[in-house]
């Protein structure tokens, strides 16, 4: 894609400069799109309509929300620090944002098709964590330094479990290129790595019951690394009023809402690339049926963006049935029981590939 | 910015051990933080500082009043008919509750007695109003711990039972329901038929809400062994209601003792022995079951007959015979102006509401105003214990504990 714009534009820069908006573009309508699923999704699971007047079935609130916050006065307290205030919501956005850079979109479309992919992933996230522990501190409201210290206690915590299942995945595959995981898990939905990967034998087959507990221990690890329920300590509303953006308002405050959404779907997006095929479709392409080629990229974009909402679609129906754990608990569940069985998960993993 | 003259008294039991203290200055390892008055999970305007190490909390100290509106001294000034719709904004949860508790005192100190049907009417709708209040706890109880589902799902149960309200009461929030000597209006064949209607798809109701909370292992681990109030503690706090069965006292005054017709009725009082947030829980779920079943029984006992009593003296006559008859436009006239001139004397009746004991303390010196009234009201009682429930739990504890304890405080400020 990057030598289709540098080919286009005819100077390499501003290819880059393309290459590298293609994200953005994709990821703000589909945070905005977010934030009205999560409204939808939370009214009908409680009996109610949810936003109905702006647009049919209110699916334009979000944008009008987006406008209303762009206009609004942007306070900051007079005792914050003005430098860290600011900076933290653009570091939180920035994070999610450039996560985004390396994961495949589809066969034809990779931000930057880096061999240290899913790595400079679970790296540039811990981004984010700088950003909410500034945005804490530079407010100078305990409740927020409160949430933020949650936040980053949590955060840092559930990394170990995640990259202990990553890595289970990247044994099984050879490599840390998030599109060479993607390709490698082709064809049919059997060959994605939540059956066994797409090499066939025995092997195949006893790898089932680890990769589905490495998939439930990365899914509810992520869950805690974008503070949704039952792990949304950081922000719990009932406790610590927003937890570290209680002092934010306006588009630093619409700021930290985006890219929480945003990172929503950046860890789906890592969920369905390591198990679920990540682009590929369960069950070969229509493009490659009728001999159209170039269909294929646009219907893998498509079930990428399709895998993707559905894991972001199970967040939210855990957000809305789900009560909040304690801080101890939360700690508990990630050193007591996530990081040793996922420790174990990759030890077996691993003796299987040996003898494969 | 809290002003910090204003505090010092509170700061003093915060730190008891360090007076000098403000609250400006760093604490080695502690911080004080101030909880509510504006705050979502303090149920209205409870304000609470806190000393925390880390997240576990040292001190609590609950400070109370910022709801205060001075009822007890404004009943002073008033006739005990026109205080009826003051108990309505005691506990706002289950108004119609209020409303029997003080009915029920001034007839008590006038030495009068509403008619059969209008004291079954009333336990219908102070067993509603149960269910009502109850609904609210649970359901806001539940948002407190991250539930936030369940708190929409109780209130809408609550608005079906508005809709009874608004047939009996013309009102669905503040009802007034009540009157000296017997109610406003009839609980009519067309309310009866509502309030069995609700009731059938009540059960289940209650079954999907247990369904969603007591098989909920996150729910359950937040809320076992949290903030225990002993059996002792209990007791020496005056804490009354759900929050007193929890901690295994068996006492519910209308068994112990009883008032309207309570004693003819056949129901469980729930008890349970732990004292924690998690047995106050399902003190509630287990006494919304019971009002069920005290409703089902007093529906279909409902007795036909007037439902004010007839003593012209004492209680308002009906309106259509103001208009048209000399003696009752008389009545009328001086009990409105003049109000019901209870004997000299002073007493106390209390009822159990779905808080705990309200009770309402009349003194009166014969006029038509109580010469004093004070008013037992149970969150403010039931408050009391929180400093103890919370001292050595975590931050997010205060909050379930709130929740538990379920205080009312347009009832705890009064």
């Amino acid at each position: 894609m990057l030598e289709l714009f540098t080919e286009l534009t005819g100077n390499a820069l501003l290819g880059m400069i393309i290459n590298s908006l293609i994200p953005l573009v994709f990821v703000i309508p589909l945070a905005l799109f977010f934030v009205w699923l999560e409204r939808k999704v939370s009214a009908h699971m409680q009996d109610r309509l949810g936003p109905m007047i702006t647009g049919s079935h209110g699916w334009l609130q979000t944008f009008a929300d987006v406008l209303k916050l762009l206009q609004k006065e942007d306070i900051i307290p007079a005792d914050a620090d003005r430098k860290l205030f600011t900076i933290a919501p653009i570091l939180v956005f920035a994070g999610s944002y450039a996560a985004f850079a390396a994961i495949p979109f589809s066969s034809a479309y990779i931000g930057s098709e880096i061999d240290m992919g899913i790595f400079y992933v679970v790296a540039v996230s811990g981004l984010v964590v700088a950003g909410i522990l500034m945005a804490g501190w530079s407010s100078n409201n305990k409740y927020s330094l409160l949430g933020a210290m949650r936040s980053v206690a949590q955060i840092i915590s559930y990394e170990i479990p995640t990259v202990l299942v990553i890595l289970s995945i990247v044994v099984l595959a050879g490599t840390l290129n998030l599109l060479k995981i993607s390709e490698m898990q082709t064809a049919y939905f059997w060959n994605w790595f939540i059956f066994g990967g797409p090499e066939p034998g025995l092997i195949k087959f006893l790898l089932i019951p680890f990769m589905f507990a490495g998939f439930l221990i990365l899914y509810i690890s992520s869950l805690a690394e974008v503070n949704r329920t039952p792990f949304d300590i950081p922000e719990a509303e009932s406790e610590l009023v927003a937890g570290y953006h209680t002092e934010y308002s306006g588009m630093k405050f619409a700021m930290f809402f985006l890219s929480e959404y945003a990172n929503m779907f950046v860890v789906s997006a890592i969920v369905s690339a390591v198990f679920f095929g990540g682009y590929q479709s369960p069950f070969g392409y229509l493009g490659n049926s009728l001999g159209i080629s170039w269909l294929v990229p646009i219907e893998q974009f498509f079930w990428f963006t399709a895998k993707g909402i559905f894991f972001v679609f199970v967040q939210m129906w855990l957000r809305w049935t789900l009560p909040r754990l304690r801080v101890d608990q939360l700690m508990a569940v990630c050193w007591k029981y996530l990081i040793p069985y996922s420790f174990v998960n990759l030890i077996i993993i691993a003796f299987l590939e040996l003898y494969r | 910015m809290i002003d910090v003259h204003n505090d010092e008294k509170l700061l003093k039991v915060l730190l008891k051990d360090d007076p000098d203290i403000t609250i400006e200055d760093a604490l080695d390892n502690e911080m004080v933080i101030n909880m509510g008055p504006q705050h979502p999970a303090t149920h209205g305007v409870l304000r609470l500082v806190l000393r925390l190490d880390g997240e576990t909390v040292v001190n609590t100290v609950p400070e109370l009043g910022y709801l205060h509106r001075g009822y007890e001294k404004m009943a002073e000034a008033m006739s005990f008919n026109e205080f009826i719709p003051h108990t309505d904004r005691l506990d706002y949860t289950s108004t119609m509750s209020n409303n029997v508790a003080y009915a029920l005192a001034v007839e008590k100190l006038l030495g009068i007695e509403a008619p059969k049907r209008a004291q079954y009417i009333r336990m219908i709708i102070a067993e509603i109003s149960r269910i009502m209040g109850h609904l609210v706890a649970i359901g806001t109880f539940a948002m407190d711990v991250g539930a936030v589902t369940m708190v929409l799902w109780t209130f809408r149960e609550r608005e079906k039972i508005q809709n009874i309200y608004d047939r009996v009461a013309g009102a669905r929030f503040t009802t007034s329901y009540t009157r000296i000597g017997g109610l406003a209006s009839d609980f009519d064949d067309v309310a009866v038929k509502m309030t069995k209607e609700f009731l059938d798809e009540f059960d289940h109701t209650m079954d999907d809400f247990e369904k969603l909370l007591n098989t909920n292992k996150i729910f359950i681990g937040r809320l076992e062994g949290i903030g225990v109030l002993t059996k002792e503690d209990a007791i020496a706090f005056g804490v009354t209601g759900p929050n007193l069965r929890a901690s295994g006292v068996q006492y519910d005054i209308r068994r112990a003792n009883p008032y309207l017709y309570y004693s003819d009725m056949d129901f469980d009082v729930p008890v349970f022995t732990e004292g924690d947030c998690l047995a106050r829980y399902f003190v509630r779920v287990d006494e919304v079951r019971e009002s069920i079943k005290i409703l089902r029984q007093l529906l279909d006992k409902i007795p036909q007959g007037e439902i004010i009593a007839n003593l012209p003296k004492k209680v308002l006559p009906h309106k259509a015979e103001i208009y048209s008859r000399m003696e009752e436009l008389i009545h009328d006239f001086m009990i409105v102006n003049f109000g019901v001139n209870p004997p000299v004397g002073d007493t106390y009746f209390s009822v159990e509401n779905p808080k705990g004991e309200l009770g309402f303390y009349f003194v009166s010196n014969g006029s038509g105003h109580p010469w004093k009234l004070k008013i037992r009201s149970p969150s403010f009682c039931n408050l009391q214990a929180l400093p103890k429930m919370c001292n050595g739990q975590m931050i997010s504890d205060v909050i379930a504990i709130i929740g538990s304890i379920d205080p009312v405080m347009g009832e705890a400020d009064k």
